[in-house]
């Protein structure tokens, strides 16, 4: 499916600059050894002991399957972590936010995606883009985390 | 040996909520196809007195009056969220048997009797954080028993924070819980069984729990014996965690809007036909006789009533979609009177067995089964990889006039790249 594609992966959690990873091709589910001459005729190919089996970018970006969603970023308010607009995010809701993690989180009803930051009682949803506001929580105000991002996931073809 | 029933809480509407949390904490139903009936509601609109497959025509007015927001069901997001509550749940036993969408037992034999609470807590605060769905717990040694730990769990009869284990209840207190709850709530107590239990002085789950079985089993089947068998803790009713394939396949809708004309049932009759063939392959199976039927609406009560039904046996039990489609048709043909107001048609494939099991006749003809295998796994194949419906029958149609009303439908916001939801 990714074949001819290259693709950047911004680790969310590293602020910058993003790490560019070579992107890995083909599709299967499952990593395993993979013997490619079955029949006796002919050599066998010294390399076949050796072969491990694809890296599945599914099984790296997407740990945990249930509980993953992908969503779709509008907007500039995260720019400066690597957040473009229209980037898609990869947000896994068992994972409990610390300080600094990016998260999607519900402000007025709506999903929002911000950095959390945590400081003893005090909780700051900080927009990475000077000019977007931060949003401070007020005593008594709970904020929902729906999930946290942990990868966005950008195409360039 | 304790067993465990989760149930989602409200699960339609719960999953429109995940991705929509402006409809927390307001009143939202979620409609049957066609926007027909009220399928899911939510607690606020539980409060509001409104009934449960109340034809949405009639409730539409008071709806508006209070405010509820009514959506088209999203069968494909529910469908997606009930899988990862399914095979989140599997993680937490060695058994389990999916009971429905949004239902599912899981065996917790071994476990630490005095634990379960705890255990139930945990799973339901993992899949409230994984998934956000709410989901109520009832634990209990039988099926029948787990269902009614769950009901006292949601109704908050008896537990706590939405977990009801019985194991932890003494004899006198579960008489006195029984004692409070009428015996319609009882898994296998239909509404007629429950006005005979009426008439014989039985009206609580205590009375049925207590009754003679001599005389239920004089009254009414072994089912009803067995149910109370059940309530007093004996276990009748396995756990089925083997996967029976299918025995039968039906595949019906309701109309947008009415039809007359016989095109636009061959249409429709066709497309039903071709879904049910699809699942039929999917399970690896073969139909011996295909059922069609069409009606008119009952809701309708001054338009003239019609509803007929023909099977029709197949010389060769099949997969094949014409021949599937064929047969159908025939069917239709014979039971289409012209002059009525059509509101649903439907489908249903009938003697189904494994493929590999049938046997071969004297009439066979290898060259063109193997074509038509052939054919019939390259349509799916493209079906799969370009989306449903891409290749099809002529015969289904491509207007679909009758085709669903769903007009408020959320998006497909798990399985589409082009409705994902949107985060700002």
């Amino acid at each position: 499916m990714l074949l001819s594609f290259y693709l950047s992966l911004v680790m969310s959690l590293t602020i910058q600059p993003p790490i560019i990873m070579r992107p890995e091709m083909g599709n299967p589910s499952i990593r395993r050894p993979l013997f490619s001459h079955k029949v006796a005729a002919g050599f066998p190919s010294p390399a076949d002991d050796y072969i491990e089996g694809w890296l599945n970018l599914d099984e790296y970006l997407v740990p945990h399957h249930e509980a993953t969603f992908f969503v779709r970023a509008k907007g500039n308010s995260m720019v400066g972590a690597g957040i473009f607009d229209g980037n898609l995010l990869v947000v896994d809701k068992s994972l409990i936010p610390s300080s600094g993690s990016i998260v999607i989180a519900v402000i007025d009803g709506e999903l929002t995606v911000k950095r959390f930051l945590k400081d003893n009682d005090k909780i700051i949803l900080k927009a990475e883009n000077a000019r977007f506001k931060n949003i401070e929580l007020k005593e008594g105000q709970e904020l929902k985390v729906w999930g946290v991002v942990t990868a966005t996931v950008r195409k360039f073809v | 040996m304790p067993l465990a029933l989760v149930d989602c809480n409200n699960f339609y509407v719960s999953c429109e909520r995940v991705f929509n949390p402006k409809l927390e904490g307001v009143p939202v139903v979620v409609l049957s196809n066609n926007d027909g009936c009220v399928v899911s509601r939510s607690n606020e609109v539980k409060a509001l007195g409104l009934k449960m497959a109340e034809p949405w025509f009639k409730v539409e007015k008071l709806a508006k009056q209070h405010g509820i927001i009514a959506l088209s069901s999203n069968y494909a997001l529910y469908g997606d969220l009930s899988a990862r509550v399914m095979s989140i749940l599997s993680t937490f036993t060695t058994r389990q048997e999916i009971y429905s969408i949004d239902e599912c037992f899981l065996d917790l034999d071994g476990f630490d009797p005095q634990s379960l609470i705890a255990y139930g807590q945990t799973i339901r605060k993992t899949i409230k954080r994984n998934i956000g769905i709410p989901v109520c717990i009832g634990i209990a040694d039988t099926k029948t028993l787990a269902k009614l730990a769950n009901y006292c769990a949601k109704k908050q009869l008896a537990g706590e924070n939405s977990v009801c284990d019985f194991g932890q209840l003494n004899e006198m207190q579960m008489s006195e819980l029984f004692s409070g709850i009428t015996a319609a709530e009882v898994w296998g107590v239909g509404p007629r069984i429950n006005q005979k239990l009426r008439a014989m002085g039985i009206k609580t789950i205590e009375d049925l729990r207590t009754a003679t079985p001599d005389k239920i089993r004089n009254q009414f089947s072994v089912v009803l014996e067995r149910t109370i068998n059940e309530l007093n803790g004996f276990p009748c009713i396995e756990l089925e965690d083997a996967e029976t394939p299918r025995q039968q396949i039906m595949v019906s809708r309701s109309f947008g809007s009415s039809v007359t004309a016989l095109e636009d049932l061959i249409e429709s009759v066709a497309y039903f036909a071709t879904r049910a063939a699809e699942n039929l392959r999917q399970d690896g199976s073969v139909a011996a006789s295909v059922c069609v039927y069409i009606r008119t609406s009952p809701f309708k009560e001054t338009n003239q009533q019609y509803q007929q039904s023909k099977v029709v046996p197949l010389i060769r039990p099949t997969d094949d979609t014409m021949k599937l489609v064929g047969a159908a048709l025939q069917g239709l043909k014979a039971i289409y009177r012209s002059g009525f107001y059509y509101k649903k048609s439907g489908v249903l494939l009938l003697g189904l067995q494994a493929k590999e099991t049938l046997q071969a006749t004297l009439f066979d003809d290898p060259a063109s089964l193997a074509k038509s295998a052939r054919l019939m796994s390259t349509m799916d194949a493209i079906n799969q990889k370009m989306g449903a419906g891409s290749l099809t029958l002529a015969a289904s149609g491509i207007q679909h006039r009758w085709a669903m009303r769903r007009e408020n439908k959320s998006p497909n916001y798990t399985t589409n790249w082009d409705e994902l939801p949107i985060v700002k």
